[in-house]
């Protein structure tokens, strides 16, 4: 196991040098000059000249590749144009919060889609399936910006139930240790902050997880589906055994890997629907940020935020397959 | 009995599979959407109850009436026009991209899956880097080089779909080249080209078909989100994605501006997922529920 794990981790790394090459190509492979582009059609020649040598784009393009290699080796992704402080300072101070809100949208996913896709599975062809099947369907084909817009309308602005954004209330008092606000207000327990965060996260979170709670429901119930065919389960129920012991005992644990699977690659719909949904609802996050830069023409914000956000991807697919083992036993890895 | 089911299905499985899509319930709704969508896309200017940029201050934020069926936005032009010249672009976004997918991805994965060695390796650990990155960011960075436009949103999200096409290919074109036909047309003396383009690419069909109609309605969403975000088409467009984005400051006073737009990216996008699903049963029973 320890020797798996440490082979997928020196397999990574050509994957991460291709992806920083990808990202520093698309940066760097502008057709005019960068510094140009960056700061507009009337920037003084001194100012170019000034931008130029500090982000080194004198030099040639294989030696300011190695630059940023290197720097990338030393979490330095250079200076945002827009604030001057380092690209990786503006994003830890950024991340905790798009950690946060996919923490709770993969939850919800989770919570909602797998309990949903059993049921469908157990009640094939029943109402609850043709009808809860339909919902996946329509959540799959729906934009997630629509899906925040139309809940903050609902929720925020007409029943005025929940707030339409933001992380915090204003006037509430809170410590930032983690700048993940849900663990910060139980640490210094802070009962009223923290239902202050849960209620901005509800509406977010629900935009967010519902796609990857759509994919979860069908892949759950399919799997399931295709587990309780089996020899096994059909012994199973002849032993006399009770329904709710054959499913979640018997026929859950094998159906789970796919699920996992699923529940994993949804990470990487979570990280690309975070820049929609912090968007919307103005959620102080890293995908919010990285808008922002674009808007800004801050390249070298927007270079480190899609290298952080692709490297975290590539992480936690290396996690999805480690967890494997501890499900699946028959998995050998060599 | 092998004569019988070939006289059945007519020697054809092309045939075959449009009879079983006809058969399938969801593979029809699919179908009639998508239908729908290529009528208004094409009778648009027949449809269409007032001109989508036609402005008209004095008519902004007009609930649905009989004048308006879905009411009219910001700058008075009226919405359930702005929508139906909406699924032009909708449609073309869906085409165009998927269409650079397609060749790119399939003469991509044809080689590397053909030919092996040294060429598989290097296309397919490119596609493995371009699969590293959440789909949409790698759109999002890619507008963000070249400019916002509708234009390079569409090459964009044609980009980021190659390494999918390569893949089903690939996979394909390796297990059906090892195939007795693929030898005996070798030995009647076919080149390369034509054993690729006459023999290979024909049995790989079916995934492909499959991977493309779901490929379109993903593409669809993501041209719209995109266009949401200001990085694809640019107003005075009507593109539907760039329609929800002008919504977000009316939501309390018009909330119709934001609501019919979503719903028609939904049709739109519903269409091609159920088609997409529809094929799928149709053409490889193997891959039926997943």
């Amino acid at each position: 196991m320890i020797n798996y794990i440490i082979k997928r981790l020196l397999a990574l790394i050509p994957v991460i040098i291709g992806v920083a090459l990808v990202v520093f190509l698309i940066i760097h492979l502008i057709p005019g000059d960068p510094a140009q582009t960056m700061l507009g059609e009337r920037a003084s020649p001194e100012a170019l000249a000034q931008l130029r040598e500090s982000m080194g784009l004198n030099e040639p393009l294989h030696i300011q590749f190695i630059d940023f290699f290197k720097g990338l080796l030393r979490f330095d992704l250079g200076r945002s144009i827009m604030s001057n402080n380092p690209v990786m300072a503006e994003i830890s101070v950024r991340f905790p919060a798009t950690l946060e809100l996919s923490f709770f949208a993969i939850v919800f996913a989770v919570v909602v889609g797998i309990p949903a896709g059993i049921f469908a599975a157990t009640h094939q062809n029943s109402l609850f399936d043709n009808f809860s099947m339909l919902i996946a369907l329509i959540g799959v084909s729906m934009p997630i910006f629509w899906l925040g817009l139309m809940l903050i309308w609902l929720f925020a602005v007409n029943l005025g139930w929940l707030p339409p954004s933001s992380r915090l209330s204003v006037g509430i008092n809170l410590e930032y240790i983690t700048n993940i606000l849900f663990i910060d207000s139980i640490i210094q327990m802070n009962w009223a902050a923290l239902k202050d965060v849960l209620s901005h996260l509800i509406l977010p979170a629900i935009a967010l997880g519902t796609i990857p709670m759509a994919i979860i429901a069908r892949m759950t119930r399919s799997s399931m589906l295709e587990v309780l065919k089996q020899d096994y389960i059909r012994t199973a129920y002849s032993k006399g055994l009770q329904d709710r012991v054959v499913v979640y005992k018997h026929a859950l644990k094998n159906a789970f890997i796919p699920i996992i699977t699923v529940v994993g690659l949804q990470f990487g719909v979570l990280l690309g629907g975070a820049v929609l949904t912090e968007t919307i609802f103005s959620w102080p996050g890293l995908g919010k940020y990285l808008v922002d830069a674009i808007y800004a023409r801050d390249f070298p914000v927007v270079q480190g935020g899609i290298l952080f956000f692709a490297i975290s991807f590539v992480f936690v697919n290396l996690l999805v397959d480690i967890s494997y083992a501890a499900i699946d036993p028959r998995i050998e890895y060599n | 009995m092998a004569e019988e089911k070939l006289k059945e299905y007519g020697g054809n499985p092309w045939l075959e599979a449009g009879r079983r899509l006809m058969k399938s319930r969801i593979g029809v709704l699919g179908i009639v959407f998508i239908g729908i969508l290529v009528l208004v896309a094409i009778f648009a200017p027949v449809i269409a109850p007032h001109d989508p940029l036609e402005q008209n201050i004095l008519k902004r934020y007009q609930a649905p009436s009989s004048e308006h069926l879905l009411g009219t936005d910001e700058m008075g032009r009226d919405i359930l026009s702005r929508i139906i010249y909406g699924s032009r672009i909708s449609l073309q976004v869906g085409l165009f991209s998927i269409g650079i997918a397609l060749v790119t991805g399939v003469f991509l994965g044809l080689i590397a899956g053909y030919y092996g060695g040294v060429l598989d390796m290097v296309i397919m650990r490119i596609m493995d880097i371009m699969l590293a990155f959440p789909a949409i960011l790698l759109a999002i960075a890619i507008v963000a080089i070249l400019g916002p436009q509708l234009r390079n949103a569409m090459l964009a999200i044609g980009v980021i779909n190659i390494p999918r096409f390569a893949r089903i290919i690939r996979s394909s074109t390796i297990s059906i080249k090892e195939s007795e036909y693929i030898a005996a047309a070798r030995m009647m003396g076919a080149n390369d080209f034509r054993i690729i383009f006459h023999h290979l690419l024909p049995n790989a069909m079916a995934p492909l078909i499959v991977q493309t109609t779901l490929s379109i309605a993903t593409a669809i969403l993501e041209a719209a989100a995109l266009s949401f975000l200001g990085l694809g088409a640019q107003p005075p467009t009507p593109e539907w994605g760039a329609m929800l984005s002008d919504a977000r400051s009316s939501l309390q006073r018009a909330p119709w501006v934001a609501t019919f737009p979503g719903l028609a990216i939904i049709f739109g996008v519903l269409g091609f997922n159920l088609m997409g699903d529809g094929l799928r049963d149709a053409l490889d029973p193997k891959m039926k529920n997943v």
